[in-house]
């Protein structure tokens, strides 16, 4: 039987996901996509806590924070082609001119 | 002309400045016309105001101007009334009127004179620039109506005479000295010093005892005074006659005279011998009314001119410079002025004064033109046969010596005759007999100098026989003049007992108002009868000490070697008067060497005290500043250096933390987050 907690626990699980990709990954897109995989964790979350106590606030905030990841997944393409334009490949670990 | 008096010493002036600023651009002609010209206005105004002096009533005769307010001086003492207030005034009355016909007459013959004498000269300018301001410094000292007016007169005379002496000032002037002209002139100025300081202390004590300054003021406050403040009229008395020692040239200040033999001969003729010397004498005169009162005071005047009447005599016998012997006798006869003056015949002194103007001016000028024609040369003992040569000047000089030495008829006897008159009705025998004696000495010094620059063999080089000739017109016209003066000035004092019982002494009688009171030798003389035949016998005494003093000089000078003869056998005593007592020398052990001592003494002190301390003051600093050095490099400057380089250091290490990589910062955020909600877990 599912259970809100069963969907927290993936939530969870896709959050850790997310990180090991955020923090793991050269390639700057697979990094964005690993990102996108956070926010839908959180997504989740909000969904699961909506069901746990009966109210709708959480449902609404999901789709919220759906459109908010649409435009910054929109900025974070922007920002990989300027990258990509200046730079032969867009792998994030040779992006590092605050170095000391 | 009475109100214009202030432009007599003013003309001078003017034309000083003019040949001062301007005088090295005009023509030589110019400047000697400027000069010549300014002094012959005073001549003129003087003449003009002395002759309206002369028509006022005989009580009358005095004129007093003021210019301008000077110094108004608060009280002198606390409560002291009003104070002291000194008025830039100008007097004239007949004291002052004798010395301004003296000063401007035979300054400007000299003016005349010096234009042709320095024809070849440089710096025309300038020396007659000091020329006029000396006539101005003179005229101010003659007619100033107080006596710091005459004081500034007296300076600025003293001023020019320093000038005037040190002209040539790059000239050696003194081979047994070894002094230069200038050195020659610093002395006469130093000298004067001496007595300039006596002068100011009598004149302030004056000042601060009776409230003025002004000649009148001071005169009836003496009369009024009745003898209280006797001691102190005796020694102001003595401290101006301090004064008139130094400018007068008299024992113990008469040194510097001698020496001021090395400015040009016009200048000798006019400062050292006709005018500025005789100012002594005149404030003397002008301050009998103090003298009167302070009969001591009266009695040192007596002592010290008789001395120096007779010592100055005798130096001027072994002096062979012809203008050291005319100056030794300005010096004498200078002491005679005094002499006269002390023993109460201040009328003696005036009329000495004036006669000795001319001829000592004609003797100054005439030694002038032979040093003119012998192209420099002063020593008489390479002189010699000049009266073919210079006939004008051989005459006119033989009128000057015959004038200063008595002989009956020419100026000299005249005056010298009252002086002796004088001497002896007041009951001074030691003075008469002083003077007597200096009478003979004069007239044989006088008769050596004309006999061994005018007769006789020639003795100088060829060069200069053969340059040897008469001067120019421009100088023996004055010459001339001065020669007749030399006769006939004495005309005017004849006394009684030649004219029998008329009155012809015009000069005492035009003195009487001012120093009427003073003369006890005229009033004697002129009031009994009984004393003329013993006037005459001294009278006769005095023309045969004359004549023994030419006839002795004759015979010893006619014939060669025998004033060798002479001085060989008089032996220490030739030597004594050959090197003047060796007063010099003495001033210079006595004086000059303590001083230098003393001097030498305060250098010491100043470089090894004075410096010493500066050094020491120096060397503390420098240490001070050094270790203050040491400090801000090492403690201060270090204390910065180390944070700056802990700051570095630090920064080495921490800075590493700063990967840039977004992924680093990622990772440290997200255990960062973890610890925190692992804590805030814990926490509950």
């Amino acid at each position: 039987m599912l259970t809100p907690t069963h969907v927290m626990l993936f939530s969870l699980v896709l959050f850790g996901i997310g990180i090991v990709g955020v923090l793991t990954r050269r390639n700057a897109i697979l990094v964005l996509m690993s990102i996108e995989l956070m926010f839908n964790a959180a997504n989740l979350n909000f969904v699961a806590f909506s069901w746990a106590m009966p109210e709708i606030a959480g449902q609404v905030f999901a789709v919220f924070t759906i459109c908010v990841a649409a435009g910054e997944v929109a900025i974070g393409l922007a920002i990989l082609i300027a990258l990509v334009r200046n730079r032969e490949n867009i792998h994030i670990d040779e992006v590092n001119l605050l170095k000391w | 002309m009475l109100e214009l008096i202030w432009l007599i010493p003013v003309l001078p002036l003017a034309g000083a400045l003019l040949n001062g600023l301007w005088g090295w651009r005009l023509s030589r002609r110019s400047v000697g016309l400027v000069a010549c010209g300014a002094v012959l206005l005073s001549l003129v105004v003087s003449a003009g105001a002395v002759w309206e002096l002369s028509r006022l009533p005989v009580e009358a005769r005095h004129f007093r101007t003021e210019v301008f307010g000077w110094m108004p001086l608060g009280p002198l003492q606390a409560g002291a009334g009003e104070g002291l207030r000194v008025a830039w005034g100008f007097a004239l009355d007949p004291l002052s009127a004798v010395m301004i016909l003296v000063v401007c007459g035979v300054g400007f013959l000299i003016h005349v004179y010096s234009v042709g004498y320095m024809a070849h000269e440089e710096g025309v300018g300038r020396f007659f620039t000091y020329l006029n301001l000396f006539m101005a410094m003179m005229l101010m000292l003659v007619l100033g109506s107080n006596l710091l007016v005459m004081f500034v007169g007296w300076e600025g005379v003293g001023l020019c005479s320093y000038l005037l002496i040190g002209f040539f000032y790059d000239r050696p002037f003194d081979a047994r000295t070894g002094l230069t002209c200038a050195d020659a002139g610093r002395k006469a100025f130093l000298v004067n010093r001496v007595g300039d300081l006596g002068f100011l202390i009598g004149v302030l004590y004056l000042g601060l005892s009776f409230g003025t300054v002004e000649f009148g003021e001071l005169a009836e406050a003496v009369h009024g005074s009745g003898g209280v403040s006797a001691g102190l009229l005796t020694g102001v008395g003595i401290l101006l006659f301090v004064g008139a020692c130094g400018k007068s040239a008299q024992i113990p200040l008469y040194v510097w005279l001698p020496d001021a033999m090395a400015g040009p001969t016009p200048v000798s003729a006019l400062i050292h011998a006709a005018t500025m010397v005789t100012a002594g004498v005149y404030m003397v005169c002008r301050m009998t009314w103090l003298y009167a009162a302070a009969p001591e005071a009266m009695a040192v005047v007596a002592g010290v001119g008789a001395a120096t009447a007779f010592l100055a005599a005798t130096m001027g016998i072994a002096a062979t410079d012809i203008k050291k012997v005319l100056a030794y006798s300005t010096v004498s006869q200078l002491g005679y002025m005094f002499a006269a003056f002390g023993v109460g015949s201040g009328v003696g002194a005036m009329f000495h004064l004036t006669t000795h103007a001319f001829f000592k001016a004609l003797l100054f000028l005439g030694a002038g033109s032979v040093i003119h024609g012998m192209s420099g040369e002063q020593d008489i003992r390479r002189m010699g046969g000049l009266r073919r040569k210079m006939p004008t000047t051989y005459w006119t000089f033989l009128l000057g010596v015959l004038a200063i030495a008595g002989i009956p008829g020419f100026a000299g006897f005249f005056s010298k005759d009252e002086i002796l008159w004088g001497a002896w009705s007041s009951g001074h025998l030691g003075v008469w007999l002083l003077l007597l004696l200096t009478a003979g000495l004069t007239a044989l010094y006088m008769t050596r100098l004309l006999w061994l620059v005018f007769f006789g063999e020639f003795r100088g080089s060829e060069e200069q026989r053969h340059h040897v000739h008469e001067s120019p017109r421009v100088m023996t016209v004055p010459l001339m003049v001065l020669g007749i003066l030399s006769v006939v000035g004495g005309w005017m004092g004849i006394p009684k007992v030649l004219t029998g019982g008329a009155d012809w002494n015009g000069f005492a009688s035009w003195l009487a108002p001012v120093l009427g009171h003073h003369g006890g030798g005229e009033a004697a003389a002129a009031g009994s009868g009984h004393g003329a035949a013993l006037e005459l016998g001294l009278m006769l005494v005095a023309v045969v000490v004359a004549l023994a003093g030419i006839t002795g000089a004759a015979a010893v000078y006619r014939r060669l070697g025998v004033a060798e003869r002479v001085a060989k056998g008089l032996g220490p005593v030739y030597a004594l008067v050959r090197n003047l007592y060796w007063v010099d020398e003495l001033y210079d052990a006595l004086l000059i060497r303590p001083f230098y001592a003393l001097c030498r003494l305060a250098r010491t002190i100043d470089e090894r005290v004075v410096d010493g301390m500066v050094h020491a003051t120096r060397n503390v600093t420098l240490g001070l500043s050094y270790l203050s050095n040491t400090h801000d490099l090492w403690i201060v400057d270090g204390a910065v250096n180390l944070t700056g380089a802990t700051v570095r250091g630090a920064s080495h290490v921490f800075r590493r933390l700063q990967t840039g990589s977004v992924q680093s910062y990622a990772t440290v955020m997200v255990f960062g987050a973890f610890l925190l909600m692992v804590l805030y877990t814990l926490g509950r």
